[in-house]
């Protein structure tokens, strides 16, 4: 109890004594060092810090001084308090450190277990590698052109110079349509390699190239990909349903040297800068000159090799006039290559039935995209 | 096209390197089927043996000889050697070819001692096939009287010392089906001179002829050309040089005169035909055949011929299916002492039709389809008088029938730099012209400017080139004589495009929305069984029963396309289940095809030039619908069993949160689509639902029915959905949403409504209810089977968020949207707030 203007007694103050303050100070540090964790810390706190603390029951005694001696006091019992509001607060930030390390320490787990909580699902690589080729001709300014997969014979044949009794129609094994009106029954396309109902499941995606060129404005620059269909039994190297891409370019001027141009720049990007092209003379009756493309590919897995991998050519004036295109004004290139195929020597692929049987193991070890 | 190499060069001085060779040929345009150097397929020791005796061993499932046959000292004994054989076509005294035990024939087949049917058997009696000379399996080879002693070397004998080039023709150069052709296209390779074997001098028509004949119908055939060739020794065999080139070249050696025909028809490209003089009767006639008429070919065939068929006749009727197949009544055979030897030319088309009408694919019918040079028969008919009178001792007659109508070829009008325009390799004018000549092309100057944009060329193309017609097909002449590999290499430059179309690029998000999501993409063939939809359980009128068939199907079990991807789908699904995949999600995105619209057939359609606008689309409306789908598939668990907790098993929700995926990735508004309660086969009745976009029906979503799943062998509870994504309105242009930065006022509600009542219904109302201050709402729990609900009831519980876009809304304001909504979902459901 202080009181003011009361008469000094040395008696009453006692802890103001600079050697008390020290020693209150050094207690209360050594109380904290011996805390062993926040709860103990804080459970000391009322003793070194409280109203009953020493440093604030000394604090109570300056106005027990005389006024020549309170400025003094008044500062040592400040710098009391400080010292043991820093070791507090010192102490306080170790055994917090600590106690979040130990936290830490006891929430640790064991980050090898499976976490395939949700089961991943897989693009199927034929898919991914139509949008991975499309992309690149897209990339290049071209469209990406569509058609029926169910074709009349006129665009999968006829208009693409396919003489009608030319063996030329016999070399790609065709799907034709029953007639409508013959649905219960079967009918045989036999006559002259026409189907009684005039529809193919397309053989090429060339019938594409007619529909391109005579919905669009020229110059055309075009790609499409998609299925196709001929009658080869399945096995390991052969499947009635496959895929292609089919490009075309109709425009002034074009010629033979833009479609290797084009190639080359296609089967780089697709395998690698050391992939080559080479165009041996072939006969489709859509082209003139036409040219079966080899693909020089360094990666494949039994070696370096040449690959057969498509046709190409000049589109044949003819097929441009039953386009309604000027051949004298006009020239194009064209060029399909099967993309099953391409994924074969491309990603390893022994046998094409993988391709088309759906087990998941198959897509699943291309994930999403090749 | 197979052939000895020794044979080519007889007109070509051609590599014998296989590599060398194949490059050449390659290097024009002759796709090489395979190099064989038939000499080093063969090891051990090949002999000759004679067999000295026979015996028929029975009781096996097929006839099997047993035989003795004398090899000479080949096998170091002189004792007879035993070998058993499947063959019949030899007898006790002929010659054949043995291959002893240690030998190894083509294919790495070894040949050993070894017991079977009962008997040893040491060493083999060869077919041709087996040596790798021919394809000719029907039987062992049994070679001329005299071809050898037995036990001498048998590979020269055979053929064996000689290296066959087989090469793919492509259907615009039949004049590659003859070493004429594969030798000029080999010189022109190479660079080197070539002797045609048709440069010889020609029979030509002689005043009388040599046998009265009459082309009815010109359009089928523009020559006739025919001798008689006279007093052949019927027993003369053809020369082992002769039969030994006609088994390498893939053809069996039958007798004299067939094989002369033959080995003609090989050499120059001219099929031929040689009729027995003595069965003809009365003069010849080629017409068009009657309704009704018959013949019977040289297969032993009656065969019914169609008005379009061209045939030769005599008195007697039909003798021969006109550039096919002769008739039988007329054949040579083993007492033909007198021929009568036709080279002909017909008509291309009329054959190819022929051919295929009759199935009846020929070695003549396959070179006439392709074009044969029409000024051979003369030539050909000389070489194979030539041929018979030196091997057969006949006499070729002086009399020479020749029917010759063959127009004159038009030339060709080739502007000199159209080679260049269009390859791109600048080829110099003299070039050009070398390269044609080189071809078999007359060029001349055409009238008109001699240099400059507007000169051109007049080119004749050769007689055996009738695939020569547009400039065209001469600038690829020029282009692969002068070499493809001189082609450079130019990158054109693409307009600006407009990249992939909103429907593309929607196609490629939904299949990636739903492969992130777990499932894995399949692409399954589009034949499916008609009898799928009966397995099913859908409905006999139900109008995805109404498939496209296909004329000439894969597969008697799957004629018909798919109108649906599920059953492809499914079919997958039970193909990994077997094999082991019992938690499987698969999808596909593919065309699924609709009947025709239009019964009949499209009109045809101009080529010359583009159809009328109104043309093509006539023929368009014949054109089956072909609508874009996506299906998934969930069979077994879509989440594993795992340290976490147990699995969840695929449900009629994962199906619906799947046609959901689709829906959200295609770019559809949530707020146009809807799920509504149907029953639809193949799914549960119970558990499916339409899926809805602005209220019309895109799709179908649940778990399959019981009956379905056990009929397509597929797990219980498989889950499906499928959607038509053409029925999806295209994403228009997003708005976006004004954030409110004020706090959101959030109340619950638990509305108790009878069991029946749609969930989507509530949601409905209390949307509509609650007004503009709702910003989303979503049912967090369903309850049912508490006493105080009642039987027949449910509580669903939902979380609703209140905010406004200006403003802290109060309490106030907050409840009374509540209540809003509330009394709204009363209104229209029924429903009362829970406890209340």
């Amino acid at each position: 109890m202080s009181y003011r203007n009361d008469p000094y007694d040395p008696k009453q103050v006692a802890l103001l004594d600079p050697a008390a303050l020290e020693e209150a100070v050094a207690a209360a540090v050594r109380a904290f060092a011996a805390a062993a964790d926040l709860r103990e810390l804080t459970a000391l706190k009322p003793a070194h810090l409280g109203d009953r603390a020493p440093v604030s029951l000394a604090r109570r005694e300056i106005g027990a001084l005389p006024p020549a001696a309170k400025s003094d006091a008044g500062k040592r019992v400040n710098v009391a308090r400080q010292a043991v509001d820093a070791a507090y607060a010192a102490r306080a930030a170790v055994l917090e450190a600590e106690a979040a390390a130990r936290m830490l320490a006891e929430e640790r787990v064991d980050v090898t277990l499976p976490t395939d909580r949700r089961p991943r699902g897989a693009r199927h690589p034929v898919s991914a590698l139509m949008e991975r080729a499309a992309d690149l001709f897209v990339a290049m300014g071209y469209e990406v052109a569509e058609g029926p997969e169910a074709e009349l014979e006129w665009y999968n044949f006829d208009a693409l110079n396919f003489v009608p009794d030319h063996p030329a129609r016999t070399m790609m094994d065709t799907f034709y349509l029953a007639a409508a009106d013959a649905a219960a029954g079967r009918t045989a396309g036999d006559h002259a390699g026409t189907g009684a109902s005039g529809l193919v499941l397309r053989t090429h995606t060339s019938p594409v190239q007619v529909r391109a060129l005579l919905s669009r404005k020229l110059p055309v620059h075009v790609v499409c990909t998609g299925r196709v269909y001929r009658t080869d039994e399945l096995d390991a190297t052969h499947l009635p349903v496959f895929h292609q891409i089919e490009g075309l370019v109709v425009d002034r001027g074009i010629t033979m040297a833009h479609l290797k141009g084009t190639l080359d720049h296609f089967v780089t990007s697709m395998f690698g800068p050391a992939a080559k092209t080479r165009l041996r003379p072939s006969y489709f009756p859509f082209t003139e000159p036409s040219a079966e493309l080899d693909l020089w590919f360094p990666e494949h897995r039994d070696g370096p090799r040449w690959v057969e991998w498509g046709g190409c050519g000049m589109v044949n004036p003819r097929v441009l006039r039953a386009c309604g295109v000027d051949p004298d004004e006009y020239s194009g290139f064209a060029f399909g290559m099967g993309i099953d195929r391409a994924l074969m020597f491309r990603h390893g692929v022994t046998d094409l039935r993988d391709l088309v049987e759906g087990d998941v193991r198959f897509s699943g070890a291309f994930g999403m995209g090749v | 096209m197979r052939l000895p190499v020794s044979w080519l060069r007889e007109y070509v001085d051609a590599p014998t390197d296989p590599a060398e060779l194949e490059r050449a040929l390659v290097r024009v345009g002759l796709e090489v089927e395979e190099i064989v150097d038939l000499g080093s397929a063969v090891t051990g020791s090949l002999v000759v043996g004679r067999v000295s005796a026979v015996e028929e061993l029975t009781g096996f499932k097929k006839p099997i000889r047993y035989c003795l046959v004398d090899v000479g000292r080949a096998n170091g004994t002189g004792a007879p050697q035993e070998i058993v054989c499947g063959a019949r076509n030899f007898g006790e005294g002929d010659l054949v070819v043995v291959i002893l035990p240690g030998g190894e024939l083509p294919g790495g087949f070894g040949i050993g001692e070894r017991r079977t049917y009962g008997r040893m058997s040491r060493g083999m009696i060869c077919s041709g096939r087996e040596l790798g000379i021919s394809d000719d399996h029907d039987g062992i080879m049994v070679l001329p009287p005299g071809a050898g002693e037995p036990g001498a070397d048998a590979r020269g004998l055979v053929g064996l010392d000689e290296v066959v080039v087989e090469v793919n023709v492509t259907p615009d150069r039949g004049y590659c089906f003859s070493v004429r052709g594969i030798a000029r296209e080999l010189a022109a390779s190479l660079g080197l001179p070539f002797r045609d074997p048709a440069a010889a001098a020609a029979l030509t028509g002689t005043p009388t002829p040599a046998y009265p004949a009459r082309v009815a119908d010109p359009s089928a055939c523009d020559r006739f050309a025919a001798v008689a060739v006279r007093g052949l020794d019927p027993a003369a065999p053809s020369p082992a040089w002769l039969a030994r080139r006609l088994t390498q070249a893939g053809m069996r050696p039958i007798c004299l005169p067939v094989d002369v025909t033959n080995y003609v028809m090989l050499e120059l490209g001219q099929p031929m035909h040689a009729f027995d003089l003595a069965a003809l009767r009365g003069g010849l006639v080629i017409r068009r055949a009657d309704p009704g008429e018959k013949l019977t070919t040289l297969d032993g065939a009656v065969r019914g011929l169609h008005p379009e068929d061209v045939v030769i006749a005599d008195d007697s009727g039909v003798v021969s299916l006109a550039a096919v197949m002769g008739g039988a009544s007329t054949e040579v055979s083993g007492t033909t002492t007198d021929l009568l030897l036709e080279a002909a030319h017909w008509d291309p088309v009329t054959v190819a039709r022929t051919a295929r009408r009759h199935k009846l694919p020929s070695e003549a019918s396959r070179r006439y389809e392709r074009g044969v040079d029409p000024t051979l028969p003369g030539v050909a008919l000389r070489r194979a008088g030539e041929l018979l009178a030196a091997h057969g001792g006949g006499a070729v007659g002086a009399d020479v029938l020749d029917i010759d109508t063959v127009p004159p070829r038009e030339p060709v009008l080739l502007p000199v730099d159209l080679p260049a325009r269009t390859t791109g390799v600048p080829y110099p004018a003299d070039r050009v012209r070398a390269l044609l000549t080189l071809v078999g092309c007359a060029v001349a100057p055409a009238a008109g400017p001699e240099s400059g944009p507007d000169a051109r060329w007049e080119v004749l193309p050769p007689a055996w080139r009738p695939d020569l017609r547009d400039p065209a097909d001469l600038v690829e002449e020029v282009a692969r004589l002068d070499g493809y590999d001189r082609i450079p290499s130019v990158l054109p430059i693409a307009p600006p495009g407009r990249g992939l179309t909103d429907a593309q690029r929607r196609r490629r998000d939904v299949a990636r929305a739903l492969a992130e999501g777990g499932a894995s993409e399949t692409l399954s063939f589009p034949f499916l069984d008609p009898g799928v939809w009966d397995a099913l359980g859908v409905p006999a009128d139900d109008p995805r029963r109404a498939m496209l068939r296909l004329a000439n199907p894969m597969s008697d079990v799957a004629p018909a396309l798919r109108t649906r991807l599920l059953p492809g789908l499914l079919a997958a699904v039970r193909r990994n289940v077997g094999r082991g995949h019992r938690d499987v999600a698969l999808y596909e995105l593919g065309l699924v095809f609709g009947p025709p619209p239009a019964a009949g057939v499209p009109p045809p359609l101009r080529v010359d030039d583009r159809p009328a606008a109104a043309d093509l689309a006539a023929a368009d409306r014949f054109l089956p619908a072909q609508p874009q789908h996506v299906a998934v598939v969930l069979a077994g668990d879509v989440a594993p069993a795992g340290w976490w907790g147990a699995g969840r098993p695929a449900s009629w929700a994962d199906a619906a949160a799947a046609a959901r995926t689709v829906l959200a990735a295609a770019g559809v508004p949530a707020a146009r689509t809807a799920l509504r309660q149907a029953e639809f086969a193949p799914w549960h009745p119970g558990r499916c639902a339409e899926v809805l976009v602005d209220g019309e029906v895109v799709g179908h979503a649940g778990e399959l029915h019981p009956a379905a799943c056990a009929a397509l062998e597929v797990p219980a509870r498989t889950c499906a959905a499928e959607l038509n994504l053409d029925r999806l309105p295209l994403p228009g242009v997003v708005l976006a949403p004004r954030l409110s930065g004020f706090p959101p006022a959030l109340i619950d509600v638990a509305l108790v409504v009878a069991e029946e009542t749609p969930a989507g219904a509530v949601h409905a109302a209390l949307t509509a209810g609650a007004g503009k201050l709702l910003e989303s709402i979503r049912l967090f729990d369903v309850y049912r089977g508490d006493a105080q609900l009642g039987a027949g009831r449910k509580s669903l519980a939902y979380k609703l968020t209140f905010r406004a876009a200006d403003r802290t809304l109060t309490a106030e304001e907050a409840v009374a949207a509540r209540d809003a909504a509330v009394a709204e979902a009363a209104a229209r459901t029924g429903a009362t707030l829970r406890g209340a």
